[in-house]
């Protein structure tokens, strides 16, 4: 007894919590582009069609089911065979209807739909290239203000987060450390392709979703009509890290994001500029570089998830030779892993720079257990020189 | 009447194997269904206890009991199981069992290959799970984690998981290819005197439009999947860019199988479920030809569709609009279906013992399935819902509430028939009500987190999703475990009850209720004779 009144209280409880934090939503977020704006339309007609189907079929049927019972003493009525003429009708009537709703008052609005959604070129004022990798997203801007701009976004939400030892922030897994950012009210052309599996670009207050083929370019195109931060999520089975690339566009006005350009092509120009580095300044930016992009992974601690992802602690390649006797460096050595990939690790020549390289192979062989002998210390010159 | 066909059964008594030897080498139709049920009954909770793994991991937001990895396994490997392992089989069990009593025929036609078509399935079951027990043992690293889907290059940079799904789907599709070829020889070739096309049972037709499904498709299916594994071990370029091959190409040949699937796991269900209403309404079925021919327009349908599954891949614009024009096609026939089930009912008497409760709540169900498959084929619409739990909580309204519970109807159905006695039909009811209202409870909140743009396939979510997951959880919960009430029924019905009469329901019609129940081991030694 004690323990039934202990459960309703708990269940009570649980039930004022859950509509205290109720956060339902019933439809489509809040459409900022003409395409999410078309698509709710879209969607809210067809279910209103649907659902008016769905409800008059019911009432016949509960009308039935109510009225036509053995319990109540209804006799079957046996169903005498119409006329030829009386079955043509009643054939083609139907048909006519469903041919209506099908191919009429929902076939032609879905055509104008399809048309507008492929259509990425119309009026479009800047292009930029999205790529997919496991697990982050690629941005590049190829013309306009923000020409040659180009980033990586990852996930920013921590890991004891996840594994709930922190408490979780308020946009939990769908925050990254670098946003898309996008200028309010222009068409933007988006090329998509990938580097390794396919996923799948998705915001969904944009209605615009499309698979990222690796080896194959895609197109779509965004407008987005209001200021403010749009999220969403990879949505095409990519492996273990799935779950955890999102995206994020922060769309601004067109002055604060020819503003935004400017700093960021300052910034990047920054970052190219190689320079030799002490090696407490390259492992301090590699541990930032390691945990961001390899630690998904190869661990925090470098154990890896053997047999998938080899362990860095004690590896061959982490601790073997670089650079052959004439300065060139050897193939299989850890800098050509890191820069061309192997099997699943994926070449990271072009998602990062020759300093992010350098500081975060010198962090592999200087931390996570490791110790190297020779070639401790890879300078960005050397990867500036690798790549050529 | 049962005193003939008691002695009839008695005659015969002898003259098969009995002990484990009757069971592995039998070519009696009624044994081989009879395994065929069990095989997919255990399978079915093998495959649903692993979905209530995943449900409880998404009980609430954050990592709690698996790692991504293993998340990934269980999705894919639950999905073949179901599909593949559960409601095929069951299809087929009945089709054994039924097939022959319906049509008047003594056998299968070709029983020998009919043994050989179920002893391919434990095999294959085993192929599929193995990967996840060698797993635990730390050999290797598990099943596929890929989807059901194989899509490539995740498929060919994963383990030798993929490898087993692949062996394990070339063993089901043979499986299902035997199966076929048996039901279609089987329904041409011996029917009972009289029996037309015209006049045959309407699971009959659901069944042999199946069977030519499968011819059709599962060759493409092992075709894709052998693909694959050159890709992966021989060096094939088929699914690869850089070897001058196209990742979609797959997906292409994979929905041309795929979504006849859909129609293969759905005909035979379509066949039963309107002999079940019209021996509840007491009254014969309406439009048994309208039926026939909508089944037939599903099945060419069937076949031209399957593009839609990957409407967000990029196709020109031609291609989307008729990949969507012809999907919207579809609810022409189906909605001549419905009307005639409906029709059937209407003006009836009708009696409500369990199977009729499970075809009326499937109509319902698979209702809410049929219209959300319609607002699917919407190019523009689809990109939002594509990949999102709007499509789980779809398609689990057409497998599980079309599938599954139009299994169920036909397993209360004919259990009386098959095993001489009658079920406990107030706990046959309760199954009913507690797996309609839980179904609900689990699928109704995903098309919400659907729409607000959870994907699926993810171990784990944002906040805002967090208290529908929750609820679906529960509802998951309950029907799994009361799926266990379900196994009871049946091993209670085996084991003795209520002595079943031949006829077992008032306004049953067809062959199969002219014999005793259970029916003699060898049925129809003597030939009946359709008028």
């Amino acid at each position: 007894m004690q323990g039934m009144k202990k459960f309703g209280v708990g269940a009570v409880a649980l039930f004022l919590s859950l509509s205290a934090r109720a956060d339902y939503t019933w439809n489509f977020p809040e459409p900022v582009t003409p395409m999410a704006l078309d698509t709710l339309h879209v969607h809210n007609k067809f279910m209103l069609i649907t659902a008016v189907i769905f409800v008059a079929v019911l009432a016949i049927m509960i009308y039935s089911i109510v009225t036509h019972r053995h319990s109540k003493g209804h006799k079957p009525v046996a169903d005498k065979a119409p006329s030829t003429a009386v079955e043509i009708f009643w054939t083609l009537i139907p048909f006519a209807i469903l041919l209506l709703i099908d191919f009429v008052i929902m076939g032609i609005p879905a055509y104008h739909s399809v048309v507008m959604m492929e259509d990425t070129r119309d009026q479009s004022t800047m292009v930029i290239k999205i790529t997919g990798s496991q697990w982050r997203w690629q941005y590049e801007y190829l013309d306009g203000d923000a020409k040659g701009i180009k980033f990586v976004s990852n996930l920013a939400t921590t890991n004891d987060q996840m594994h709930n030892e922190a408490d979780k922030g308020e946009h939990y897994l769908l925050e990254v450390d670098n946003p898309l950012v996008l200028p309010v009210g222009e068409k933007v052309r988006i090329l998509m392709t990938a580097s390794d599996v396919l996923h799948n670009w998705w915001v969904p207050q944009f209605g615009s979703s499309r698979v990222a083929v690796p080896g194959f370019i895609r197109e779509t195109w965004v407008q987005v009509e209001k200021e403010g931060v749009y999220r969403g999520q990879c949505k095409e089975l990519c492996g273990k890290g799935h779950g955890y690339m999102p995206v994020v566009v922060n769309a601004v006005s067109k002055q604060e994001f020819a503003q935004w350009a400017t700093k960021k092509q300052g910034e990047q120009q920054a970052a190219n500029d190689v320079k030799e580095m002490t090696k407490d300044e390259l492992l301090a930016q590699g541990k930032v570089v390691y945990e961001k992009n390899c630690a998904v992974c190869h661990q925090v601690t470098g154990a890896g998830l053997p047999p998938a992802f080899p362990a860095l602690t004690g590896s061959k390649i982490a601790t073997g030779p670089i650079f052959g006797a004439d300065g060139k460096y050897q193939k299989d050595s850890h800098l050509d892993r890191v820069l061309n990939g192997k099997g699943v690790m994926p070449p990271w020549k072009s998602t990062l720079n020759d300093t992010e390289i350098a500081a975060v192979i010198t962090y592999e062989r200087n931390a996570l257990g490791n110790t190297a002998a020779v070639d401790g210390l890879v300078q960005p010159t050397q990867v500036k020189a690798a790549r050529e | 009447m049962s005193t003939t066909t008691v002695a009839h059964h008695d005659e015969h008594h002898d003259d098969h194997p009995t002990g484990i030897m009757r069971w592995l080498t039998t070519t009696n139709h009624k044994d081989i269904g009879t395994m065929y049920l069990t095989f997919s009954l255990v399978m079915f909770l093998v495959g649903g206890s692993m979905i209530l793994g995943i449900r409880a991991e998404l009980f609430k937001p954050g990592l709690q009991l698996m790692n991504p990895e293993f998340f990934n396994q269980l999705i894919g490997v639950h999905a073949l199981i179901m599909i593949f392992a559960a409601l095929m089989p069951a299809a087929t069990g009945f089709a054994n069992w039924m097939l022959p009593l319906q049509i008047g025929a003594p056998d299968m036609a070709l029983p020998r290959l009919n043994n050989w078509g179920f002893w391919i399935l434990p095999p294959s079951a085993i192929l599929l799970t193995l990967p996840f027990t060698l797993a635990l043992f730390g050999v290797g690293d598990g099943a596929l984690a890929t989807g059901w889907t194989f899509y490539p290059p995740l498929s060919v940079q994963g383990g030798i998981g993929v490898d087993f799904a692949i062996f394990a789907v070339h063993l089901l599709g043979i499986s299902s290819v035997l199966g076929s070829i048996n039901i279609i020889v089987t329904i041409y070739n011996m029917r009972a005197p009289g029996m037309t096309l015209m006049k045959m049972p309407m699971f009959a037709w659901g069944w042999l439009i199946t069977a030519f499904l499968l011819i059709a498709t599962i060759p493409v299916l092992a075709g894709a999947v052998t693909m694959l594994l050159t890709d992966r071990h021989f060096g094939t370029h088929f699914f690869d860019a850089a070897g001058g091959g196209d990742p979609i190409m797959f997906q292409h040949l994979f929905w041309f199988f795929g979504h006849p699937e859909v129609y293969i796991l759905l005909l035979p269900v379509w066949g039963f479920i309107p002999q079940i209403l019209q021996t509840f309404s007491r009254k014969p079925m309406y439009g048994y030809k309208a039926q026939v021919y909508s089944l037939w327009s599903i099945g060419a349908l069937a076949v031209v569709v399957w593009a839609h599954h990957f409407f967000t891949a990029g196709m020109p614009v031609p291609a989307l609009l008729y990949f969507m024009y012809s999907t919207m096609a579809i609810s022409l026939p189906l909605a001549v279906l419905f009307y005639c089930w409906i029709r059937t009912m209407w003006k009836g008497s009708m009696s409500f013992e369990t199977p009729m409760l499970f075809t009326v709540g499937w109509i319902i169900l698979f209702g809410i399935g049929g219209l959300t498959g319609l607002v699917l084929a919407d190019v523009a619409a689809d990109a939002q819902y594509h990949n999102s739990y709007f499509v789980v909580a779809h398609f689990h309204y057409t497998l599980f509430a079309g599938g599954i519970m139009g299994i169920m109807a036909g397993v209360y159905y004919w259990l009386p028939k098959m095993t001489g006695h009658m079920y406990n039909e107030k706990l046959g009811k309760t199954h009913f009500w507690l797996t309609a209202i839980s179904f609900n409870v689990t699928f109704i909140p995903q098309f919400f987190v659907g729409l607000a743009g959870m994907p699926r396939r993810i171990p784990d979510y944002a906040l805002q999703f967090a208290e529908f997951n929750m609820i679906s959880t529960v509802g998951a919960f309950v029907l799994g475990l009361s799926q266990l009430l379900f196994v009871y029924i049946i091993i209670s019905c085996v084991k003795g009850g209520k002595k079943a009469t031949d006829r077992v329901w008032e306004g049953a019609q067809g062959l199969e209720w002219t014999l005793s129940s259970p029916p003699p081991y060898h049925s129809f030694t003597e030939q009946p004779v359709v008028k």
